[in-house]
């Protein structure tokens, strides 16, 4: 091979590189393993995580111990998916772009909205996406309800930093009758919230709209078998972490960015698209569309910069939700509502465990105040094996969100209570 | 030589999506019976329609998704010489260990003492990529190379602003440059600069020369660039934009061109980033997920975003917030674990020794590749030695026979081949870009050059050939002004709110 290209060594390939600038050295790094080895090296790291029965997880906060269906990875897992590329050839990548288009169809089923793309890199992200979205009509301000998650705000104020906005708290919590200023955007509002509580969208997305603003709404896509869809609530834009639909924990990711929208705004919609149309026979198929909006196009118009999205993730999710249907999404939802519910009275009924917002009432997740600093307690409960929830400084250093999805039973949850009271009387 | 379509389906034929395929009643799902009181949201919050999702066995999504992944395309299919992506097989012990129970399992919010497995692996890979860099730390949150790009120009704004008070106002960039480049540059807040290319494919020093001024933040460059070529000049260029305060900014998409032989830090860039995916073979997912880490030089370690890895004197480790310098946070969680899981078990399974032979690979099959073509598929540049990738062009054939790059790659597929990159980069007529990457065989190569060389031919005896190319494939090319004309984004005829 050497031969045919005219050189002598493998060296006369690299002599571009200014002799000052070539690594004289081997670089500073372990010669390579066997895949036994590195298995066995890597087996020993993966075991120095606490994570299973070991520690069960009431941990939420934006990432769920869902139960993941055989199917999604035996199917896409399938190498013929999980090896591709970015569909740029549609006449061999039709798996992959119906894949992406019944996708986005299934999204839309959900959110009761006109149109999804083709993933986003995670929930935070894809929040960040329709809060450029909204801008891109020329006003510039952002306000986020106080229930929005803490780390959705600080991906957003990062982002800000390069776009010039900063998100600014709505400050008044009671959406009926409110003022919204003409310079405003977009309200965000999570609902199920932070805490897990569930929100009055519909009166916030009349102020916002009788202002002339949109309604961005996060959404929990485990909520929507029960719950009403955004698109009814009036969201403008709906987005969401997707990661329970096929997806483990992964210690956060990678997960999967959900966006849809109303068809007005389809032009500025971030990602790809997959769209139906027909070959020159007439026959079926899709292919990617409207990429003008997009950074290999407009380059510095385009919508977004975004290229290398969660396609794979995309793909598991349609599974998965295809597994599920209205039937199961529906139980699902019941599932996580009613062992929450069941988790909320037991633990409050542990003494000095209260409920954070009495009477409010919540989907698959509640807040607690301890006696206690919660994390000092989370730290109790992990050295007898539960993962009791995520710490919420930011709503004072007693509060405690504990999640509850359907893999939990009523034992795990019994076992957690009689901890947390061995824990408080300790 | 006609090999046909490398996808095909197989079984009974079934055009239809999921929702022709649902029958009502029909389901799949299994759960528990509900061991405690049901309880429903109050009727405010209920849902009155349930939503539009398919009603199927798991029999029939099983087949369905069975056929779609048969119509599909993977580099487990064949070899996929997309230049600028560096599609190489990926070797299936990742998938092991991403998929180990004590990495999928694990919360991203645990508290650091029962994540240490996890916050380890990080802190080595982290290690590792600087090296192979010459950066000093780095990120490991950006979820994609772009993202890494967005996160490099706020470092650079949260940088000058803590010299000067100003982030400056111009980012310059190569015109053959990645479209990710230039839609980063504006969302840092950032006006992008054309820098013209050479007739020799590299960056127009004088010209940069010219452009150079203190309202520049710094530059976006590739090496080897864009074109597949090393920017020889690469000090001369980071030492002008260094002597007006600006930074120097390594785009990692051609890291694959060079582990072992040279660094982005000892070519004088501040900034990196990697595409893990890329080069350090994680499966595509059919267009992500992806990785992309940015390492930087010392004196930009502050502005790195948070959580970052960090360990103590006692060797724990944890994650830390407290800095405040930093830009923030760039992803909801710590970035896409999962692919940093297959990124340590790629560059720790070939080691020093294999990720030097890797480059050098890459670099002999796309030169190997680069002269069997030629003859019809002359360089672009022809007076510079490619690197991992090359930029062919089909406009002499175009001039000779009317025959365009584009069915060239069309009559590639029916001759049993996944095309090259075509279109790109913009600034080449009739561009065919090319990365076979190093793990394509002599055999391979072969096979593909030759491919290429009967299609030249039939261009020249039957350009019907490529005309109507493919004929072997699923379905045939598509109408894309017609997809873009009437909306189809979803399998209702009438979206639910139209």
């Amino acid at each position: 091979m050497l031969a045919a290209v005219g050189a002598s060594s493998i060296d006369d390939l690299f002599t571009q590189i200014p002799p000052p600038l070539r690594l004289e050295r081997s670089l500073d790094l372990p010669l390579g393993v066997s895949e036994q080895e590195i298995l066995a090296d890597l087996g020993s790291l993966a075991r120095a995580n606490t994570v299973g029965d070991d520690l069960i997880c009431f941990a939420g906060a934006g990432a769920y111990d869902h139960f993941v269906p055989s199917v999604v990875w035996a199917l896409a897992g399938r190498s013929e998916l999980y090896t591709s590329y970015t569909p740029y050839q549609p006449e061999l990548s039709q798996g992959v772009l119906q894949i992406l288009f019944e996708y986005q169809s299934m999204v839309c089923e959900l959110t009761a909205l006109d149109v999804s793309n083709a993933s986003l890199y995670d929930g935070a992200t894809a929040l960040v996406e329709a809060v450029h979205m909204a801008r891109a009509g020329g006003r510039p301000r952002i306000l986020v309800a106080s229930g929005v998650d803490p780390r959705n705000v600080d991906t957003l104020r990062t982002y800000g930093r390069g776009s010039g906005y900063t998100p600014e708290p709505l400050g008044d919590d009671d959406p009926v009758g409110m003022a919204v200023e003409p310079d405003v955007a977009a309200i965000v509002i999570q609902h199920p919230n932070a805490y897990g509580l569930l929100e009055d969208v519909r009166s916030l997305a009349k102020a916002a709209h009788d202002a002339g603003a949109m309604l961005i709404q996060i959404f929990d896509p485990t909520s929507l078998g029960i719950l009403s869809p955004p698109g009814e609530l009036g969201a403008d834009i709906a987005v969401a972490e997707g990661q329970p639909f096929g997806n483990r924990l992964n210690y956060g990711g990678p997960y999967l960015g959900m966006l849809a929208t109303r068809i007005d705004h389809v032009r500025k919609m971030p990602g790809r698209i997959v769209g139906a149309t027909s070959d020159v026979d007439g026959r079926p198929g899709y292919v990617l569309t409207l990429q003008a909006r997009e950074q290999h196009i407009r380059r510095e118009k385009a919508t977004s910069n975004i290229c290398t999205n969660q396609t794979l993730m995309a793909l598991a999710a349609t599974i998965h939700l295809a597994w599920l249907g209205p039937e199961g999404l529906a139980e699902l939802g019941r599932q996580c509502a009613s062992k929450a519910a069941y988790a909320f009275e037991r633990l409050t009924a542990v003494p000095g465990v209260e409920p954070a917002f009495p009477g409010r009432a919540f989907f698959k997740e509640f807040t607690v105040r301890l006696p206690r600093p919660a994390v000092q307690v989370r730290d109790a409960l992990v050295d007898r094996g539960f993962l009791a929830g995520v710490p919420a400084p930011w709503a004072g250093e007693d509060a405690l969100i504990v999640a509850v999805t359907e893999r939990r039973t009523r034992r795990e949850i019994d076992a957690l209570s009689d901890a947390l009271s061995e824990v408080l009387a300790a | 030589m006609i090999r046909g379509a490398p996808v095909r389906s197989q079984g009974p034929s079934g055009d239809g999506t999921l929702l022709e395929l649902s029958r009502p009643g029909r389901s799949a799902w299994s759960f528990p019976v509900l061991d405690v009181e049901p309880v429903d949201v109050p009727h405010e919050h209920r849902r009155d329609r349930a939503p539009g999702l398919p009603e199927v066995a798991e029999r029939d999504l099983v087949r369905h998704f069975t056929r779609l992944s048969q119509m599909n395309y993977g580099v487990d299919t064949g070899i996929y010489p997309l230049g600028s992506c560096s599609m190489k097989y990926n070797p299936k012990l990742a998938e092991t260990a991403a998929t180990m129970a004590g990495f999928a399992g694990l919360h991203p919010l645990q508290p650091d003492p029962t994540a240490q497995g996890a916050l380890e692996l990080l802190w080595r890979l982290e290690g590792a990529l600087c090296e192979i860099t010459g950066m000093s730390r780095a990120t490991l949150q950006p979820p994609a190379g772009a993202c890494g790009e967005l996160t490099g120009l706020l470092i650079m704004r949260a940088y000058h602003k803590a010299h000067g008070g100003s982030p400056r106002r111009k980012i310059l960039i190569p015109d053959s440059a990645h479209g990710t480049n230039p839609a980063s540059t504006r969302l840092g807040g950032y006006e992008a600069v054309a820098i013209p290319s050479t007739d020799r494919g590299l960056v127009d020093v004088d010209a940069l020369a010219g452009l150079v001024d203190t309202d520049v933040a710094g530059l976006m460059l590739t090496n080897p660039n864009t074109l597949g070529l090393f920017e020889e000049d690469i000090s001369r260029i980071t030492d002008l934009v260094h002597a007006v305060g600006g930074l120097v900014y390594y785009d990692g998409a051609n890291l694959n061109a060079i582990m072992g032989r040279t660094r982005p830090g000892d070519m004088g860039f501040d900034i990196v980033h990697i595409n893990t995916h890329k080069t350090f073979a994680t499966p595509h997912g059919g267009g992500g997920p992806g990785a992309g880490p940015v390492g930087v030089v010392a004196h930009l370690v502050p502005y790195l975003p948070v959580p970052r890895v960090e360990r103590a004197a006692d060797g724990t480790f944890r994650l830390s917030t407290d800095e405040p310098a930093s830009i923030g946070r760039m992803h909801g969680f710590h970035g896409n674990f999962a692919v940093l899981v297959r990124a340590y078990a790629y560059v720790f399974f070939h080691g020093a020794d294999g990720l030097q032979e890797v480059s050098e690979l890459a670099v002999l099959n796309a030169n190997y590749l680069a002269a069997a073509i030629e003859k019809d598929f002359p360089l672009a540049y022809p007076s510079g030695r490619p690197m991992h990738e090359f930029v062919s062009t089909a406009s002499a054939l175009e001039r000779e026979t009317g025959v365009r790059a584009v069915d060239v790659a069309k009559r590639l597929i029916d001759l049993g081949y996944h095309p090259s990159t075509v279109y790109f980069p913009l600034v080449v007529d009739e561009a065919m870009m090319v990365e076979p990457t190093e793990t394509e065989s002599k055999e391979t190569l072969d096979g593909f050059a030759a491919a290429l060389r009967q299609a030249a031919s039939e261009a020249r005896s039957d350009p019907h050939l490529l005309h109507d190319a493919p004929t072997t494939t699923p379905v045939r090319r598509l109408d894309e002004a017609q997809a873009a004309r009437h909306l189809r984004l979803t399998w209702r005829a009438d979206p639910p709110n139209g």
